[in-house]
């Protein structure tokens, strides 16, 4: 219990970090609100440490959380898109043979700006956003690959570190 | 890391890469109209050979929207991430600014020249929106 606890904890920590950085240092692909997804990496590195059921509570926690400190309801809403399409395709990714931690991550950063910009368009009601999802899917699989090599070392780094704290 | 990782990755960026030559291709001659639309409803239409500055007031917040030199860019904006200010000037048919927070989209709509009907329904959005009716070539063809 309370090894997972440790763990809950210390993604938690990252993921408000890493959210923060996000937030300070937005980057632009010409659509407003969306967001590269950095703090992924804190759902990649818990889906290979803790249960789903637990992962999913984080990462809602996570952005309401975000969305509270460094946005608004509509910030949250775009989040919990991406953050939910993107966790759903990792565990299906992760389920499926032939796949690493890289692979699964790249599925989840480009679900997670598809999922983004299903939100925007359903917004806006305007289906010209389309033009914008060749750079998502791009951006996506970028984001997804760099998150997911450094998911590849933290995950046995934490597993060790909580091994000897708890 | 393994193999299909990186058939994942490469597969997903190609995709990209074509689908992005395909929308730059698409639609991508040189407008006639801005099209402003707030939560999916027309706003307003506006010609993009006049000059002008246009103030949306809605519910959700304010915006100026300006044409110059046959191309239109968001000048003002409150709202809160101010994105659509940094989304530069468009003038082609597959060029969109978007104002997320204030649901408010800029298109851009390319006339069919070879109308005649076209022509029309362009100029009169334009002289109801506009009192002045300066060298406009549409309106000099239907005086
Ligand atoms: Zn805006």
């Amino acid at each position: 219990m309370s090894k997972k606890v440790a763990y809950c904890a210390i993604l938690i920590a990252l993921a408000m970090i890493f959210s923060y950085v996000e937030a300070v240092i937005p980057v632009n692909f010409g659509i407003p609100g969306i967001k590269l997804g950095v703090a992924n990496i804190v759902v990649v590195v818990g889906l290979y440490i803790i249960k789903a059921r637990e992962v999913f509570v984080i990462s809602v926690i996570r952005i309401i959380l975000v969305g509270i400190l460094f946005g608004n309801v509509m910030s949250i809403l775009y989040s919990l898109a991406g953050g939910i399409l993107s966790l759903i395709v990792m565990l299906l990714m992760k389920k499926m043979k032939g796949f690493s931690i890289v692979g699964v991550s790249i599925a989840g950063g480009v679900s997670h700006n598809v999922g983004q910009l299903a939100v925007a368009i359903a917004v806006v009601e305007n289906l010209k956003l389309i033009a914008y999802i060749p750079v998502l899917l791009i951006a996506g699989a970028i984001t997804g690959f760099i998150i997911g090599i450094l998911s590849s070392k933290i995950v046995p780094v934490m597993k060790k570190e909580v091994e000897k704290v708890v | 890391m393994k193999k299909k990782d990186i058939i994942l990755g490469i597969t997903i960026i190609i995709i990209g890469l074509i689908l992005m030559f395909v929308m730059k291709l698409y639609n991508n001659s040189q407008g006639d109209e801005v099209i402003i639309k707030v939560d999916g409803k027309i706003y307003g239409k506006y010609s993009l050979d006049k000059n002008q500055e246009i103030e949306i007031d809605t519910e959700y917040g304010h915006n100026t929207v300006c044409i110059e030199n046959r191309k239109a860019y968001m000048k003002e904006a409150d709202c809160p991430d101010g994105y659509c200010k940094h989304q530069g000037h468009i003038s082609k048919g597959n060029q969109t600014i978007v104002c997320l927070p204030h649901k408010l989209v800029v298109e851009i709509k390319v006339n069919d020249k070879s109308s005649g009907d076209n022509a029309k329904l362009g100029n009169n959005n334009v002289s109801k929106d506009n009192d002045s009716e300066d060298e406009l070539i549409p309106d000099a063809i239907v005086k």
